[in-house]
C-alpha cells in the first residue's frame, strides 16, 4: 500500500519541524502539549527567530518543554514564569520572549504574576494550556476544572459550594489595558491546530510591535487525568470544555 | 486537480494515541496489530486512499508522521 | 579627586547600582529600604546607562524577575527588608539551584512576622543558614557604613559572577537610614552583549548555530544526577570558604576579651572596646564582614588567646551559635542582644560585658 515513488524528499509536504529535538516526549499518548510544542516550533522556525527567542517553561507536565524545542529556555518556579519573562524582555528588548504555562501554574499559584504582566503590558507572548486538571501531580482539581468534573481532589465532582467555580481567567485578562491580543484556541483537529498556529504566530508578531501582551489559551485535553482515551478526550472537550471555554478571538487591539 | 499521497511513520516514537486516525478524512490510517519497543500499537497506513492532506501529521502530538504528496 | 557625597545607606545602594554598570533592579516597597527604588526612579538610569528599574507587584515577583534577568547573563539585583526577604526565599533557592549570579540587599527590621520597622539583625539564620529549601548557601556580606553599602554592591556582583551564586548584602535599618559621606568611585560601564557572551556563555542569549541550547533550570528528577549536582555545589561552597572569608579586627592583638559583632553592632562594639581599654581592660573586636563564609579560623584563633568572647547582636542570639562552634570550647562565649528595633549603647554593652565576665 505504500507508494515508494512518492516517498522522495521533494514530495515532502509536512514533517517534524527541525526546531523540535529528537527527544521522545515524556507526555502521555495523545497529550495536547506535544501538538502545541510543535506549533510553537513551527512558528519560530518559519519566522527565523531561533537565535532571538527565549522560552520560559512552567512547573507541571510541561516543565520539560526545554527538552523539546531547540531554543534557549529558563525554567521558572511554579507560577512565576511571567516575572522571568518580564525581566528578560525588558533587559533584552530585541528578543522574542514567551511563557508556556498550564492552568494550575497560570490560573492558580501564578495569578498575581500573570495579571500584573498583562496589566503592565509586557511585550511577551503567553501560551496557556487549559485542560482543567493538574496533570503532573496526578489529576487534582485545577482552577479551570468544570463543575461536576471528577478529579482526585473532587472525587464526587466539583461542587461550587465546596470547591468554588471554574475560573475564566482569559476573559479576565482581556479586560486589562495592557493586553493586545487575547484568543482561545484548540489543537484537537487539523483545522483547529492551523488556527492555533496562526494565533501563536500573531502573538509573536505582536510582541515585536511593542503594543502589549499576547495571550493564547489552548483548550486542551489531559486524557490520563480525565481517564479517557485520547480520541474520547477530544470529544469530551468539544462537548464540555468548549461550552465553558468557547474558542475564538476575545481581543485584538489592531482590529 | 487530484493528489496522491502517502505517509511515513516513525513507528518507534509513535504512542498509538489514534488522534491521527480520527482526523484522517480519507480513513486510511489504522493501528498496527504488533507493538513497538515501548509496547504501543502504532499508526500505519490501512489502504492507498491517502491524498497527502497532512491532517494526521498536523495533529500528531509526537510529530512522528512525514507526509508526501504529488499531483496526479 | 574622588567625589564625596552625603547620603543614606539606602541611597548609596542605588547610586552604586547605577555607577557600577548594573543592568536591572526589580523591587517592591518596604520600610526601611524604600529609598533604594525611590532613588533609582528619581535618577532615571534608563536614560543614562540603560539600566532597567521596575517596581514589581510583590517580592515574589521581584526575585523571579531577578531570576529571569540573571538567566540572561545580566547584572541584576533587588532589595527588600526582612518580611520581603521571607517571600523571596523561594526564588533565592531556585537561583542557587540554577546557579545564577545576583545581588539581594536585605535591610533588616525587627521580626518575626510583620514585626517592627526599626533596625534588627535577626535575619542571620534566614540568610546565612539558608532561608529557602534545599542544600544551598548564599554568600552573605554585612556592611557597616554607607560607604560599605556603596562598595558592597560591586563586590557582591564580583562574587556572584565568580561563583554563579546569589549574594546577599545583609544590612539593617541603621545602615540603610544613616547618612554618611560616601566616596563615589569612577563609573563602570554596563557590560556589552559581546562581554556577556564571553563571560556568561551559559546564559539565555538566544540559541545560535554554534552551540547547544542553554537551559536555566534547577530541576532533575534523577536522584544520582541531583546528588552529583549537590556535590558540585558543595565543591563551590568549599572554594568560597577557602577564598572569600573577610573580616576586620580592632585591637585584638593583645586582647583578653573579644567581642564578635557584624554590621551596625560592630561600630557600637568598637566604642565599647574603647571604653574598656580606657579602663585598662584589654578588649578587642572581630567583625565578620562575610557571614557566609564565616571567619571560623580567625574566631577560633582569638578564642585560643581570649579569656572570653561575647557575641553582640540585635537579635535573641543567632550568630552566637556560629561563634560557639568556632570557639569550640576554648573559652566561654557570652551573648548580649536587643530586640524589636531597640539598639544598645556602648555603655550598655560594657555593663553587660562586665556582668558576664564578673568584672564589676
Amino acid at each position: 500500500m505504500e507508494n515508494l515513488d512518492i516517498k522522495r524528499p521533494e514530495n515532502i509536504v509536512y514533517r517534524k519541524p527541525a526546531l523540535l529535538t529528537d527527544n521522545i516526549m515524556h507526555y502521555c499518548p495523545g497529550c495536547s502539549h506535544g501538538t502545541v510544542h510543535k506549533l510553537i516550533a513551527e512558528v519560530i522556525e518559519e519566522m527565523g527567530i531561533q537565535d532571538q527567542t527565549v522560552g520560559i517553561s512552567p512547573v507541571g507536565c510541561s516543565v520539560f518543554a526545554y527538552n523539546y524545542i531547540d531554543i534557549d529556555w529558563q525554567e521558572a518556579a511554579h507560577g512565576r514564569a511571567p516575572a522571568l519573562a518580564t525581566a528578560t524582555k525588558r533587559l533584552c528588548p530585541e528578543k522574542y520572549v514567551f511563557t508556556y504555562q498550564g492552568d494550575g501554574d497560570l490560573a492558580s499559584i501564578g495569578t498575581a504574576e500573570i495579571i500584573h504582566a498583562c496589566s503592565r503590558g509586557e511585550n511577551i507572548v503567553v501560551i496557556f494550556i487549559n485542560n482543567g486538571i493538574y496533570g503532573m501531580t496526578g489529576g487534582q482539581m485545577a482552577p479551570t476544572t468544570l463543575l461536576g468534573m471528577k478529579t482526585s481532589t473532587t472525587p464526587y465532582g466539583r461542587d461550587p459550594k465546596l470547591n468554588g467555580f471554574p475560573l475564566k481567567i482569559t476573559e479576565m485578562l482581556a479586560a486589562l489595558d495592557g493586553t493586545a491580543y487575547i484568543t482561545r484556541q484548540s489543537v484537537h483537529t487539523a483545522a483547529a491546530a492551523r488556527k492555533a498556529k496562526n494565533a501563536i504566530r500573531k502573538g509573536f508578531e505582536y510582541s515585536a510591535k511593542n503594543i502589549g501582551l499576547s495571550f493564547i489559551e489552548i483548550v486542551s485535553t489531559c486524557n490520563s487525568g480525565w481517564k479517557l482515551s485520547p480520541v474520547e478526550a477530544n470529544k469530551w472537550m468539544e462537548e464540555h470544555m468548549f461550552a465553558k471555554y468557547p474558542v475564538g478571538d476575545i481581543k485584538d487591539v489592531l482590529k | 486537480m487530484a493528489f496522491k499521497g502517502t505517509i511515513e511513520i516513525d513507528t518507534q516514537k509513535c504512542k498509538g494515541c489514534a488522534v491521527c486516525i480520527e482526523n484522517c478524512p480519507a480513513k486510511c490510517i489504522r493501528l498496527s496489530k504488533s507493538v513497538n519497543s515501548k509496547g504501543y500499537r502504532y499508526a500505519e497506513l490501512a489502504n492507498d486512499g491517502c491524498v497527502g492532506c497532512a491532517s494526521c501529521a498536523t495533529v500528531c502530538p509526537d510529530s512522528v508522521i512525514t507526509v508526501y504528496r504529488v499531483k496526479i | 579627586m574622588a567625589e564625596k557625597i552625603l547620603m543614606k545607606g539606602n541611597e548609596a545602594i542605588a547610586f552604586s547600582a547605577i555607577r557600577n554598570g548594573v543592568d536591572g533592579y526589580f523591587g517592591y516597597p518596604i520600610t526601611p529600604q524604600s529609598e533604594v527604588m525611590e532613588t533609582l526612579m528619581k535618577e532615571k538610569p534608563w536614560e543614562t546607562t540603560g539600566m532597567v528599574v521596575l517596581q514589581a507587584e510583590s517580592e515574589l515577583s521581584s526575585i523571579n524577575m531577578v531570576y529571569g534577568g540573571a538567566s540572561c547573563g545580566k547584572k541584576v539585583m533587588t532589595s527588600s527588608s526582612s518580611p520581603g526577604i521571607s517571600l523571596m526565599c523561594e526564588g533565592i533557592s531556585y537561583i542557587a539551584g540554577a546557579e545564577l549570579p545576583c545581588v539581594i540587599v536585605d535591610v533588616m527590621r525587627g521580626g518575626p512576622g510583620l514585626g517592627t520597622i526599626q533596625p534588627s539583625q535577626s535575619d542571620y539564620f534566614q540568610t546565612v543558614k539558608g532561608g529557602g529549601h534545599g542544600d544551598y548557601h548564599s554568600i552573605v556580606i554585612a556592611p557597616a557604613s554607607a560607604q560599605d553599602m556603596y562598595d558592597f554592591v560591586d563586590w557582591g556582583f564580583e562574587l556572584a559572577f565568580k561563583y554563579r551564586t546569589p549574594v546577599i548584602v545583609l544590612a539593617d535599618g541603621i545602615i540603610g537610614q544613616l547618612m554618611e559621606k560616601v566616596e563615589l568611585h569612577p563609573m563602570k560601564p554596563r557590560r556589552t552583549a559581546e562581554e556577556i557572551l564571553r563571560d556568561a556563555p551559559w546564559a539565555t542569549t538566544g540559541k545560535t548555530p554554534g552551540r547547544d541550547r542553554n537551559v536555566i533550570t534547577s530541576l532533575s528528577l534523577d536522584a544520582n544526577t541531583q546528588e552529583e549536582f549537590n556535590r558540585k555545589l558543595l565543591a563551590k561552597y568549599k572554594a568560597i570558604e577557602a577564598n572569600e572569608v573577610k573580616y576586620a579586627e580592632y585591637l585584638t592583638d593583645d586582647a583578653e576579651y573579644v567581642f564578635v559583632a557584624f554590621g551596625c553592632s560592630s561600630r557600637i562594639c568598637e566604642a565599647a572596646v574603647d571604653i574598656l581599654r580606657e579602663e585598662g581592660i584589654k578588649a578587642g573586636l572581630i567583625r565578620p564582614i562575610t557571614l557566609y563564609p564565616f571567619p571560623e579560623k580567625e574566631i577560633s584563633r582569638l578564642a585560643g588567646q581570649a579569656k572570653s568572647m561575647m557575641s553582640i547582636e540585635l537579635s535573641l542570639g543567632q550568630m552566637v551559635e556560629d561563634v560557639r562552634l568556632a570557639a569550640n570550647g576554648q573559652c566561654p562565649v557570652g551573648f548580649y542582644g536587643r530586640q524589636g528595633g531597640n539598639i544598645y549603647t556602648p555603655e550598655e554593652i560594657v555593663e553587660e560585658f562586665k556582668k558576664f565576665n564578673k568584672l564589676s
